[in-house]
């Protein structure tokens, strides 16, 4: 359980977060706005919280890997990265840019600390599968988690990946689904229906939990969870806003795929700011 | 003659060993197994064909089974390879790496981890199954990803000894295999480094003609040199590292004959042929014949009868050196 100085803490880091993705999309010009801003909680929980992590060395060889299957939320990884100290929050202006390291898709080779290079989707659960059966093999106590899109379950890869998560008990792994069900051609039901989640996944042997994607201490309690099922591999489908903290954008698909302008991003920063960390929550 | 400092087996050409490439995978895998605790084999339910199963029954700890699911082998092998184990994956080449192409360029690559990607019955050569399982763009697939080596060994030897070197490589691999026996040239004793290639036959004379030839066809090459020795003398260099290519050796040969046959199991666009091509006309134009397949799938039929079919075989070899000989001297205005 996280204490209310603990909490307090991680909103204001998720505050941080999203004041820095809106600072860095609105600078590169082009990137993906509501999957980083409706994920901003879970990145600030995993990076302040959750993950065994050392900032100073990230190839740290008993360190948690965090997995980042839908590569294209990476500006929100950017944000958490630069604030947990791995390069300077600076930095995080030169997104996209030429020359830069932080690319628009993550690519490992080019920032220590991403484990993987990705963007096309539907491929991270696959290479969490990879390092946690290699870390069994070899009696490693780290985690593996990994961040997913709800719309990427469209891809086949993903199913043969949770098959052969469920097949082989890995239960050093964590699954996380951004549950915001919207993808670009609109509302995920609508393009691809993907309900019932829970029962597919439960059909592929892995065990289940449902969450406030944006109520960090209900993630935080969930991945506790997570963590004290060792039978089977587990999957936490957080319920989450797209676009969460600036309400005129929430929910909105049309924002998967468009940056703000700088008006917008002015708007949007001094609204966030009038929020001290406390975003409404869904169970409040 | 055959170059004696290859070391070639002596009976070539009278009643050669024959043995399939794929066993000489195998084998690798068992050595490997034995000498290398990191390396790990998976599977897409081929084990049998692919020549997994020794490996996998001696060392089962090792061998992971994906069922019939080219893209998560790809992955899987990427979290693998990217933890610190060395992973070789096995299907058959049309489906890895085919099926699983965008997975083998984003998560094996470009993001650089040291995956052994096998493909397995490729080219026309796998026979009655027919054009479905016939690959003849993998090389093509491969070679266009920065970071992947592309090795293609001339028979089941320097298959074991392109396995092992395949292991030993820090980066992503493709090895090229065959399901069908085919007659065994080399012995332990040849060399075989990766971005190197031995020159395995040299007429006499001068030579008129280097032939560059790719894979198990190395060996009607070597036919079709010894079919010509008196009279078209020619230099025959076998190319089974397709990526990097032995610049120093193919230029140095090419400076020499100043025209040049190419002979793969594949199609020529992409393939070892493109590679050769691609190279002389920056650094030393002369005019070339590719002995490939010419822009057709191909179809059921035995391996002798499709290698006719699709001008692959000996006889054409030799049309292709009789071909560009005339080419050249045609250029020069003789």
């Amino acid at each position: 359980m996280l204490t209310d100085e603990n909490l307090k803490n991680l909103e204001l880091k998720a505050e941080a977060i999203r004041e820095t993705i809106i600072e860095m999309l609105v600078a590169a010009g082009s990137g993906h706005t509501a999957g980083p801003m409706g994920m901003a909680d879970i990145f600030a929980a995993l990076y302040f919280d959750i993950l065994n992590h050392d900032p100073k060395n990230p190839e740290w060889e008993e360190r948690d890997r965090l997995i980042l299957s839908n590569g294209h939320i990476v500006p929100v990884r950017y944000a958490a990265m630069a604030h947990a100290g791995y390069f300077p929050v600076e930095e995080c202006l030169t997104l996209r840019k030429f020359g830069s390291r932080l690319q628009g898709h993550p690519e490992r080779e080019r920032l220590p600390g991403l484990e993987t290079t990705s963007g096309p989707l539907g491929s991270g659960l696959g290479q969490a599968a990879g390092i946690a059966y290699g870390a069994r093999m070899d009696g490693k106590k780290f985690h593996v988690y990994c961040a997913m899109s709800d719309g990427e379950h469209d891809a086949g890869n993903i199913w043969e990946s949770a098959m052969f998560i469920g097949a082989n008990k890995l239960s050093n792994l964590t699954g996380i689904i951004d549950r915001n069900n919207i993808q670009i051609n609109g509302l995920t039901e609508d393009v691809m229906p993907l309900e019932s989640l829970r029962n597919k996944y439960e059909a592929f042997g892995w065990h289940v939990l449902e969450c406030d994607g944006n109520n960090i201490a209900a993630f935080v309690d969930m991945v506790g969870e997570a963590k004290a099922i060792t039978e089977r591999p587990t999957v936490i489908i957080a319920h989450t806003v797209p676009g969460k903290g600036i309400k005129e954008i929430e929910y909105d698909y049309h924002w998967h795929g468009t940056p703000p302008n700088a008006e917008q991003a002015k708007k949007w920063l001094q609204e966030l700011r009038t929020l001290k960390g406390k975003i409404q929550s869904e169970h409040e | 003659m055959i170059n004696p400092n290859v070391k070639l087996k002596e009976n070539i050409f009278t009643s050669p060993d024959m043995a399939a490439t794929r066993d000489g995978f195998g084998t690798a895998l068992l050595e490997l197994g034995e000498t290398n605790p990191n390396v790990v084999v998976l599977c897409a339910d081929l084990a049998e064909s692919t020549r997994t199963l020794p490996f996998k029954e001696k060392y089962p700890e090792r061998y992971i089974e994906l069922g019939v699911a080219e893209q998560n082998l790809a992955t899987v092998a990427s979290g693998l390879a990217n933890y610190g184990k060395i992973p070789f994956i096995t299907s058959y080449a049309t489906f890895s790496p085919g099926r699983n192409n965008e997975q083998i360029r984003t998560t094996i690559s470009l993001n650089n981890v040291p995956v052994k990607i096998a493909g397995a019955h490729a080219g026309l050569s796998v026979g009655p199954d027919g054009a479905t399982h016939q690959a003849l763009e993998d090389i093509a697939l491969m070679r266009a990803q920065p970071n992947m080596t592309v090795l293609y060994p001339c028979d089941s030897e320097e298959a074991r000894k392109v396995t092992l070197a395949a292991a030993a490589h820090a980066g992503p691999v493709y090895i090229r295999l065959a399901r069908e026996k085919t007659p065994v040239m080399t012995t332990a004793e040849t060399p075989f480094v990766i971005g190197k290639s031995n020159v395995v036959w040299e007429s006499e004379h001068k030579p008129e003609v280097v032939i560059f030839a790719t894979g198990t066809l190395l060996y009607q090459a070597l036919m079709a040199a010894k079919e010509l020795e008196f009279k078209i003398p020619t230099v025959v260099i076998n190319i089974s590292s397709i990526k990097p290519l032995d610049r120093e050796t193919i230029l140095a040969a090419v400076k020499d004959a100043g025209a040049v046959v190419t002979v793969e199991e594949h199609q020529m666009a992409g393939g070892m042929g493109s590679a050769i091509a691609e190279l002389l006309a920056a650094a030393y134009p002369v005019p070339q014949e590719f002995v490939a397949v010419h822009d057709r799938f191909g179809q059921s039929g035995t391996a002798p009868e499709l290698y006719k079919e699709y001008g692959l075989d000996t006889p054409h070899i030799v049309e292709a050196i009789t071909k560009v000989k005339a080419r050249k001297e045609g250029s020069k205005g003789v």
